[in-house]
């Protein structure tokens, strides 16, 4: 067998064995909504029709996929240099509101699109701090950074409610507190040519960058040699804590941008609804797009379009809203179950079976 | 009858002592659990999922049989239920035990939040609390007092695991398969199925803790019932250095913590109530900063324990 259908094959196993476990969860959320009483066939019809069955609602998937695609960076970068962080909700909302801010602290008349750039970078600064926090106390105190990022995305939703509801509150938002709109003019507007914002580009173009960073650079060759193994890493002189600290504080940042875009293109101004689980949804993106910041994309997308079908399969068949939430629950568990059938079929490896 | 008034200042460390017990309590039970989980060398992160599913299905059972202890009893259960599919799961050879606790507390918490769609509206019979301040004339003191069961059994559970674990036989195998596969293999014990018991009954402690949350206190169901508790006592254990006794005690600290913002409301200060409100993860993070070290091992770490490398 040539050499190159042997790499091929190889990396088949990548693309085969997660499409085997989307296949079964189906299967599984297929008996679920059996038992709540459902015809799975129809539900099935109608999360293809929600998702990608009609122009509006591509269109609707792909306004859902901009956030996940930044969010699930956050999860995917860290994870080249063996750490799981869980905490990309909370970079989103902080993006978010330090976004708003920035938009409310210069002058009126400042030229749209320098307030859209302050935005930006504020709200990546905030989320890459938010991120990089989690990753200097791993690197400087051994703190886990599954458990702090989580507990940093607690501590980010309560500065939301804090600041919503006191410093910076709209007083003409009564009933739902909000701080005050960042103005019509300041929103960052639609892909010409499609009603999806801009957001879809930035997440697009993030993850491409983050792919060249960490599949072709040294940068992020020697990233990945810590995740690899920290202690030869260390051992060969790499400056682990300062490439630990700054992939955290760009994966914050990917995060960080989705809040500033679902403030500037979706909401308008910071408030409760920030705080969506986009950042949760993310973390599934990552790992079914197994850490790779190209699949990442795709894998948005189909997440996006789950997530876009679960207002119709409310209005249509009565279903509670978090059915979507099982289906994603179903989807991760069994992907990561997945993983122990990794190098276990040999059709995948022929040079060792031979 | 006093009034608030009458008691002035002293209304706020009351009402701190009150929502100590009050809000350990979940803690409390979901640290135990975690705690014996993690001494078998496995680390489950799904307990905020349990914490949410044993929630909804003790204020769904206890709505519909009409008994608060048989909810509480079902929590458990579907706790230990999904103890065991964490633990089945990771049994599985590659299968990476805190990625799956992440994906699990999110199955959990959609599953709740499907099943117990129904269950929002009705009004649940609630577990009764034991009147410890009969002798007092005050109401404050008299409310204060009001000791849920579910403490008492967690205070119960706390020296009997501690005994569990160092005094017997089978506390000595889960030690040992937490410590070291290897030697735990050697003397032929099956390390899957210690952690899958272990995992079982951590689930089933948490599950009970969720209860708490639906049938006591706040003593209804709805979706934003758990903010964080079970991921809060998973770090908890951590820094309770795998001690049930300092699991006890980090749990009052965080209840107190978590009674600040409720109780500063309660005598008008509502100023910060949200920020109040983060105060357990701060002290969580905090103490994690503190108790933490880059350069060594925690004394006392399941050796097994894949968060500690």
């Amino acid at each position: 067998m040539p050499g190159f259908a042997v790499r091929l094959l190889g990396a088949s196993e990548a693309l085969v064995l997660p499409l085997a476990a989307l296949a079964a969860s189906m299967v599984l959320f297929g008996i679920f909504v059996t038992l709540a009483g459902v015809d799975p066939v129809e539900v099935f019809a109608l999360m293809y029709k929600g998702a990608f069955g009609t122009a509006f609602s591509i269109q609707n998937t792909l306004q859902r996929a901009a956030p996940l695609v930044l969010a699930a960076l956050c999860t995917a970068l860290p994870a080249q240099l063996g750490l799981v962080i869980i905490g990309g909700e909370g970079a989103l909302v902080m993006g978010g509101l330090t976004a708003v801010a920035a938009a409310l602290a210069l002058p009126a008349g400042t030229p749209p699109l320098a307030v859209q750039i302050a935005m930006a970078a504020a709200g990546m600064a905030a989320g890459g701090a938010w991120i990089a926090l989690s990753g200097a106390l791993r690197h400087f105190r051994g703190v886990n950074e599954t458990i702090s990022s989580l507990l940093l995305t607690y501590i980010a939703i309560a500065i939301l409610n804090h600041m919503v509801s006191g410093p910076m509150r709209d007083p003409a938002s009564l009933n739902k507190p909000s701080t005050p709109p960042i103005g019509d003019a300041n929103m960052i507007g639609s892909i010409p040519g499609m009603d999806v914002h801009w957001g879809l580009v930035f997440g697009i173009v993030f993850c491409i960058g983050a792919w060249v960073l960490m599949d072709r650079t040294t940068f992020g060759f020697a990233a990945r040699m810590v995740g690899g193994n920290v202690r030869a890493a260390a051992m060969s002189g790499l400056p682990v804590g300062r490439l630990l600290i700054i992939t955290c504080f760009i994966a914050g940042a990917a995060a960080g941008l989705a809040g500033m875009v679902e403030v500037a293109a979706v909401h308008g101004a910071a408030n409760a609804p920030l705080a969506a689980g986009y950042g949760y949804t993310g973390i599934l993106v990552a790992f079914l797009a197994r850490q790779n910041p190209l699949a990442v994309i795709p894998v948005a997308i189909l997440l996006g379009g789950i997530d876009a079908s679960g207002g119709l399969l409310q209005r249509r068949l009565d279903l509670p809203d978090a059915t979507v939430m099982v289906l994603q629950g179903i989807i991760f568990v069994v992907i990561l179950a997945s993983e122990t059938l990794y190098g276990r079929f040999r059709v995948f490896n022929p040079k060792e079976a031979a | 009858m006093a009034t608030a008034a009458d008691l002035g200042f002293w209304t706020v460390p009351l009402a701190i002592f009150a929502g100590a017990i009050r809000v350990s309590t979940p803690f409390l039970l979901v640290s135990l659990g975690e705690c014996l989980t993690e001494r078998s060398g496995r680390i489950n992160l799904g307990l905020e999922g349990t914490l949410v599913m044993g929630a909804m299905s003790g204020y769904a059972v206890s709505y519909l049989s009409g008994s608060p202890w048989l909810g509480v009893l079902v929590a458990g259960l579907v706790g230990s239920l999904f103890g065991a599919v964490h633990a089945a799961i990771c049994n599985m050879p590659k299968v990476n035990d805190i990625a799956l606790g992440i994906a699990l507390m999110l199955f959990g918490t959609g599953l709740a939040f499907f099943l117990g769609k129904g269950f929002i509206q009705p009004k649940a019979p609630n577990l009764p609390a034991i009147p410890l301040g009969w002798w007092s004339d005050v109401e404050q003191i008299r409310s204060a007092l009001d000791i849920n069961v579910l403490f008492l059994f967690g205070l119960a559970m706390t020296p009997a695991i501690l005994f569990f674990l160092n005094r017997t036989r089978w506390g000595l195998v889960l030690r040992t398969v937490g410590d070291s596969e290897d030697a735990a293999r050697a003397a032929g014990f099956s390390v899957n199925r210690v952690r899958l018991f272990a995992t079982m009954a951590g689930g089933f402690l948490a599950g009970v803790g969720g209860s708490f949350l639906s049938l006591y206190y706040p003593g209804s169901w709805n979706e934003g019932l758990s903010s964080g508790q079970g991921i809060t006592a998973v770090a908890l254990v951590i820094f309770a250095r795998w001690n049930p006794l300092y699991c006890f005690y980090a749990s009052l600290l965080f209840g107190g913590a978590g009674a600040l913002g409720p109780a500063l409301q309660a005598v008008g200060i509502t100023h910060g109530y949200y920020l109040f409100n983060a105060a357990p993860y701060i002290l969580t993070l905090g103490i994690m900063i503190l108790a933490s070290s880059s350069t060594r091992r925690f004394s006392g770490a399941p050796g097994e324990l894949s968060v500690t490398r």
